[in-house]
């Protein structure tokens, strides 16, 4: 993902998902292969329709036809969920050239939509699923209610069917200690937080997801209105916890970061735990202005390449936890040394 | 808040449990929440946000003891779930199911989402019929609010354009 985004030095990207079924057929969870099937086919060949093709250049991938790392790799880079990486029965994905839109097929729904942005855009990635969804809707027969709206496999997507989200990198807010109350606070306005690879992770890198937790008795905008209020505010909070830092304790700060940028920069081994946070510290760096060698797409990408998946692919072999820590250290050494040639190299 | 397993590391996982009316609120942190068996939600036979759906559906509503069917007994004709097995597993079988749910659904919905009704995006094909009934509705309000305070003028107003709505509806 590239570092283009407003607001991306806090924002690393926004996030919209809509959840919708088809009506006469029953949900992925109690379908037969053959409805899955059915139900696939259906959904891509509308995702071969002239209507998409002016929303951009899609590809389309059976999942059934791509190996466990392959489809790991696809989980890692956020393009779909773990889910429909383990449970490939009639999953398909719909995919972007650029990878901003994601249409799983088969996943808990039939259909989700998903569009991400760099940056703080939820606006515009609501404004793009929203148009892909025109486009499904007028060619396939939704399951909706006149009650309960769209209707989905979890009583917890119902109504809407959005899930909009954004990933912050709040370190400020962590290192003087003001993250609790914040995320608390966030939890009592119908909002929802969780760590870096959606539902079930810790929040590896000081990388929080914020997102909306309920979809039904509000409507979509006054649903994306209330999260960009949300995370406008959480924007200010990290911007003046970060000044502060500055100057109360800039040396303090800068040891901590530089050292980081040391260890990164020469270490033999590196885990993933430690990874995301010296990473973060490095981020956090290059945003304060403390540190001018590496740029923050580099470090965009590097959040991303150091995932076991990718670690696998770049390197082109089966590894035990030991060798990936091993090779994650080589990466990222030579990612900050300015080799960006991977694989084969 | 710190843990109230080992009160030592700070509570990060905080639930509230309601057994016959009885309130018992948790507060533990995620290494006493591994410990405990009730692994971080996500995690393989975990915690997860369908067995924590469960945990709310696994009671009768207060509302249905006497007389109705029973909510348990219900069943969907179309997929065959029944509502046993969605409070157990906590998602539906089909859309159909939401239909043949419905009397059982509003305290789940209300807990979730504090609402049971959706006002968002409405497909097009369903559109105009749902739309002119939302009207309707408002208006309806509109109206009785008027007659209270006596404008009877404005309130006929109102009325007529139920009348047009109402004839559009018929004409769909």
């Amino acid at each position: 993902m590239k570092h283009d985004g407003p607001d991306s030095d806090i924002v690393i990207s926004s996030r919209v998902r809509l959840a919708r079924n088809l009506r006469r057929h029953p949900f992925p969870m109690l379908a037969t292969s053959s409805q899955s099937e059915e139900v696939m086919k259906q959904l891509i060949e509308i995702g071969k329709s002239d209507q998409l093709a002016q929303v951009g250049k899609f590809e389309t991938i059976v999942l059934s036809d791509l190996n466990e790392l392959e489809r790991r790799v696809l989980v890692e880079k956020h393009l779909i969920s773990p889910n429909l990486a383990n449970d490939s029965r009639g999953g398909a994905v719909i995919l972007s050239d650029n990878e901003s839109v994601s249409i799983m097929i088969n996943e808990e729904d039939h259909l989700r939509i998903q569009c991400l942005y760099p940056g703080f855009q939820v606006q515009e990635a609501w404004g793009l699923a929203g148009r892909i969804d025109n486009i499904f809707e007028e060619k396939a027969e939704y399951a909706f209610d006149e009650k309960f709206g769209y209707l989905t496999t979890c009583p917890t997507n119902v109504g809407t069917g959005i899930r909009a989200s954004v990933m912050m990198h709040l370190p400020a807010l962590v290192l003087t200690q003001q993250i609790n109350r914040i995320l608390s606070a966030i939890t009592q306005v119908g909002l929802a937080v969780r760590g870096q690879y959606g539902e079930g992770s810790e929040a590896l890198g000081n990388l929080f997801q914020i997102s909306n937790q309920i979809t039904l008795g509000q409507s979509e905008t006054e649903i994306i209105d209330n999260l960009y209020g949300v995370a406008k505010q959480i924007i200010e909070h990290e911007r003046a916890a970060r000044s502060r830092l500055l100057t109360e304790s800039r040396l303090k700060v800068e040891d901590r970061i530089k050292r980081s940028y040391g260890i990164l920069k020469y270490a033999a081994i590196m885990d993933s735990k430690e990874a995301s946070q010296r990473l973060s510290d490095v981020r956090l760096g290059v945003d304060l202005g403390l540190l001018q060698e590496v740029t923050p797409t580099v470090m965009n990408e590097l959040m991303v390449m150091t995932q076991p998946g990718f670690l696998q692919q770049t390197f082109k072999e089966k590894m035990n936890p030991e060798t990936r820590d091993v090779r994650r250290a080589e990466l990222i050494r030579k990612q900050l040394r300015g080799q960006t040639e991977f694989g084969g190299a | 808040m710190i843990c109230q397993e080992c009160g030592k590391r700070p509570a990060t996982l905080h639930f509230t449990k309601i057994v016959n009316g009885e309130k018992t609120e948790f507060h533990i942190c995620e290494a006493c929440a591994r410990e405990k068996g009730e692994s971080l939600p996500g995690a393989p036979n975990g915690f997860s946000i369908h067995s924590l759906l469960s945990g709310l559906l696994d009671f009768e509503p207060a509302g249905a003891a006497g007389g109705g069917v029973k909510p348990k007994a219900a069943r969907c004709d179309e997929c065959g779930l029944t509502y046993a097995q969605f409070s157990k597993i906590g998602r539906f079988g089909c859309s159909s199911c939401y239909k043949h749910f419905a009397d059982h659904l509003d305290p789940l919905l209300k807990r979730v989402h504090g609402n049971t009704v959706h006002v968002g995006k409405i497909p097009k094909r369903y559109g105009g019929q749902i739309q002119y009934k939302r009207e309707i509705e408002q208006l309806r309000r509109d109206m009785q609010g008027r007659i209270e305070r006596e404008e009877f003028e404005s309130a006929a107003l109102i009325r007529d354009r139920i009348r047009e709505l109402e004839k559009k509806i018929s004409d769909l």
